[in-house]
């Protein structure tokens, strides 16, 4: 009897306060119980559990990587509450509301009165619901098979998918920040794609329900099954604003044989203020697996965050299989952005092509880290490598740490790189054609980033140029 | 149209014009000519408002109004235009975009209607054929890749689609061959009106045999020391720039 007790007792004090499941916010700091608690409030099935405290236990014999080129101070891990109920945002009656310089960057990317609504909280018309819009949408895919929803939702509905390719791409040991996601993520996205079926639109977090803040630890994953194609959108050019500073997401592609996976993220997350204080700190890992004649495709438009510390990466596992990187990475003020990808060639024939464009103003610091890597089963394999860097103003800096790695003498490497700076010439050319220089910058800022937007969805691109020429405003003159 | 008074301007601390008048009627072509280094680019730079050049005297007026206190792209959209000695590369920004929106904002300042894309391309493909450029080149970076000559016609089609009141040429005529330069005189000549008025800056007196100015002023040393009518050009041509040298020696 007395035993029992005593078993009882401990398992009240191990699982400390798991009891008080009606908690909204847990109490700063990271052990077993917190991520006890995460799960237990998620509802979450053993497994579940089971595979975050592996994470978690894993992650406590990990040291945070130094080999980056950004600055920053010591993040102390024990100082975050790892978990906080999805708050209610406040609505607000009308926009009048809503920030004045907030309202003036909406107006400046040219996002309607509608959306800007919706983002800023302000209750909307039933008719332009994003709700109602997104139950259409849910309707339409659900027609063709797709799934599509919170990573947990689907850990309770489709736990088969989930248990299958969870970690199969970034393993939950795979490094520091992805490894604590894995043991707390908060919430994100999951979709899969039916054999043959070609998703109709560009998937985005915009269209799913229950999209309650994406949240500090956001894990996404996607898979295309057998010959099925997806475009998927994250991220909006918006500014985002978010109280934790420390954000460690995980995005995980699966694309198996002859399927297409495309996936676009425009990142504009807070980026601190012009003295360089405060803005989100942004480590993220993403990476795609492509099977035989499959394709991973990633754009990225980096404007946000005071550090980006970001590669997304292509498996090229099967025979034939293609991998992308377009990205354009800027840092104004006094942002770092480390960022790049990796390509690492397995299967034979497989193609992949990278192009970087960084944009430094202010005192922002830009470098690319991109590695090329050749295995020896990797016949005829090919890779391209461009990586241009642009500079405006004498205080910010662009650097270029390319890793090749070739193990198979058939292999085919080209790479590219060029550093230029905005010129007074080129300013006082378009100047003297009675273009201002802001504009002038956006222009010449946009011309150098072309290759990149135009993998953008169309209207995207025509936002991310946009957002361009706000993140860069005040950089001359 | 221009009138310019004892300007006195310079670079990095050097003062390179030493007092210069000119004044430029409506309609009116003039040349400016004069031997290397005699500050023929600095007055070009200077009226265009270049950042790197700074005016220590003198004042400029263009139709009546203080052009050395207007930004660069003001003087644009008031009416200047700079065709320049090197037109810089712009990679990656299209070429008819680059000029549509210079033009939009120029019509803007006029308070006139902006034009829309098609109705752009017509006015673009329009004066195109003035300086025989061929379409593609539209679609291309602005002077990206483009041959000097190519950049040279891409200017002066640039100034017949803006149709400014005041075109200055800035040794427009240096490295073109015969047929160029030509097509270039030909562009110049269609803007050439009562409304219009051109200062050719020129080393050279060939371009002036097909654009042939109303009045030529010689630049020495930072001076304009002789002026005269379209055969002070000619006499140029045979006699070099030596003999105004001594013979501004001579007067002093």
């Amino acid at each position: 009897m007395s035993s029992t007790i005593e078993q009882l007792a401990n398992q009240e004090y191990k699982y400390g306060f798991v009891t008080d499941i009606e908690a909204d916010v847990a109490p700063p700091g990271l052990n077993e119980d917190i991520v006890r608690l995460i799960s237990a409030k998620k509802n979450e099935p053993e497994w579940m559990l089971e595979w975050r405290l592996k994470a978690l236990r894993h992650w406590f014999t990990m040291k945070e990587p130094t080999w980056a080129n950004v600055r920053y101070n010591e993040i102390d891990y024990q100082a975050i509450r790892y978990y906080s109920a999805p708050k209610q945002i406040k609505k607000l009656n009308s926009l009048d509301e809503v920030d004045p310089e907030l309202r003036k960057t909406f107006d400046k990317l040219g996002i309607s009165l509608e959306e800007q609504k919706r983002m800023s909280g302000v209750a909307v018309d039933a008719v332009f619901d994003s709700v109602s819009v997104a139950t259409t949408f849910q309707a339409e895919l659900a027609k063709l098979g797709i799934i599509f929803c919170s990573f947990s939702e689907a850990v309770q509905k489709h736990p088969d998918l989930i248990r299958k390719y969870l970690g199969s791409v970034v393993p939950y040991t795979d490094n520091f920040f992805a490894t604590l996601n894995s043991a707390v993520f908060s919430d994100g996205s999951f979709c899969y794609i039916p054999k043959g079926v070609r998703c109709p639109m560009e998937l985005s977090t915009y269209f799913r329900i229950n999209s309650a803040g994406t949240g500090q630890f956001e894990r996404t994953l996607i898979v295309a099954d057998e010959g099925a194609y997806v475009s998927y959108l994250e991220g909006c050019t918006a500014p985002m604003r978010d109280e934790n500073q420390l954000h460690a997401a995980v995005v995980e592609l699966v694309a198996l044989d002859s399927a297409t996976i495309k996936y676009s993220t425009v990142q504009n997350w807070y980026p601190g203020d012009k003295e360089g204080k405060g803005g989100i700190y942004n480590f993220v890992t993403k990476r795609g697996k492509a099977f035989k004649n499959a394709k991973v495709s990633w754009t990225q438009v980096e404007t946000g965050s005071a550090i980006t510390w970001k590669y997304p990466s292509c498996i090229l596992q099967g025979d034939n299989s293609v991998g992308e990187f377009y990205s354009v990475a800027v840092t104004a003020n006094y942002q770092q952005a480390d960022t790049g990808t990796k390509m690492i060639h397995i299967g034979k024939n497989t193609r992949s092509t990278i192009v970087s464009k960084g944009i430094s103003a202010g005192h922002g610091q830009n470098s690319y880290r991109g590695m090329v890597k050749i295995m020896k089963s990797a016949e005829n394999a090919r890779n391209y490598s461009q990586c241009d860097s642009l500079l405006l103003g004498d205080k910010c800096g662009a650097h270029t740490f390319p890793y090749i790695e070739v193990r198979n003498s058939t292999a085919v490497m080209e790479h590219e790189a060029s550093t230029s700076k905005i010129g007074e010439d080129q300013l006082f050319y378009c100047q003297q054609r009675g273009i201002t220089p802001e504009d002038a910058v956006s222009m010449i800022v946009s011309g150098f980033c072309r290759e990149v937007f135009r993998e953008l969805p169309m209207e995207f691109a025509v936002e991310a140029q946009k957002l361009l020429g706000v993140s860069l405003e005040g950089s001359v003159g | 149209m221009l009138d310019i008074k004892n300007l006195h301007a310079g670079i990095d601390g050097k003062e390179i014009l030493h007092g210069v008048d000119l004044h430029v009627g409506t309609g009116e072509v003039h040349a400016i000519m004069g031997p290397n280094g005699s500050g023929k680019s600095t007055l070009a730079n200077v009226l265009a408002g270049r950042p790197r050049f700074e005016v220590t005297a003198g004042s400029v007026l263009f139709e009546g109004k203080d052009l050395l206190s207007m930004k660069p792209e003001d003087r644009a959209r008031e009416g200047v235009f700079l065709a320049m000695q090197y037109p810089v590369e712009i990679p990656g920004v299209n070429n008819i975009y680059f000029l549509k929106a210079a033009l939009n904002a120029i019509r803007k300042n006029r308070s006139e209607e902006e034009l829309d894309a098609m109705e752009f391309l017509q006015l673009a493909r329009e004066k195109m054929k003035l300086v025989d450029l061929d379409e593609s080149f539209m679609n291309r970076g602005v002077n990206e890749g483009f041959s000097g000559g190519e950049k040279k016609r891409n200017e002066i089609f640039q100034m017949a689609v803006l149709d400014p009141k005041l075109a200055i040429l800035d040794e427009t005529d240096s490295g073109l061959d015969i047929d160029a330069l030509k097509i270039v005189a030909n562009g110049v000549n269609t803007l050439r009106s009562e409304k219009h008025s051109v200062l050719v800056i020129t080393h050279y007196q060939r371009l002036l045999k097909y654009l042939i100015p109303d009045y030529v002023h010689v630049l020495a040393d930072g001076r304009i020391v002789k002026s005269g009518g379209k055969e002070l050009a000619e006499e140029l041509e045979q006699k070099g720039y030596e003999w105004i040298e001594q013979e501004v020696a001579a007067a002093r």
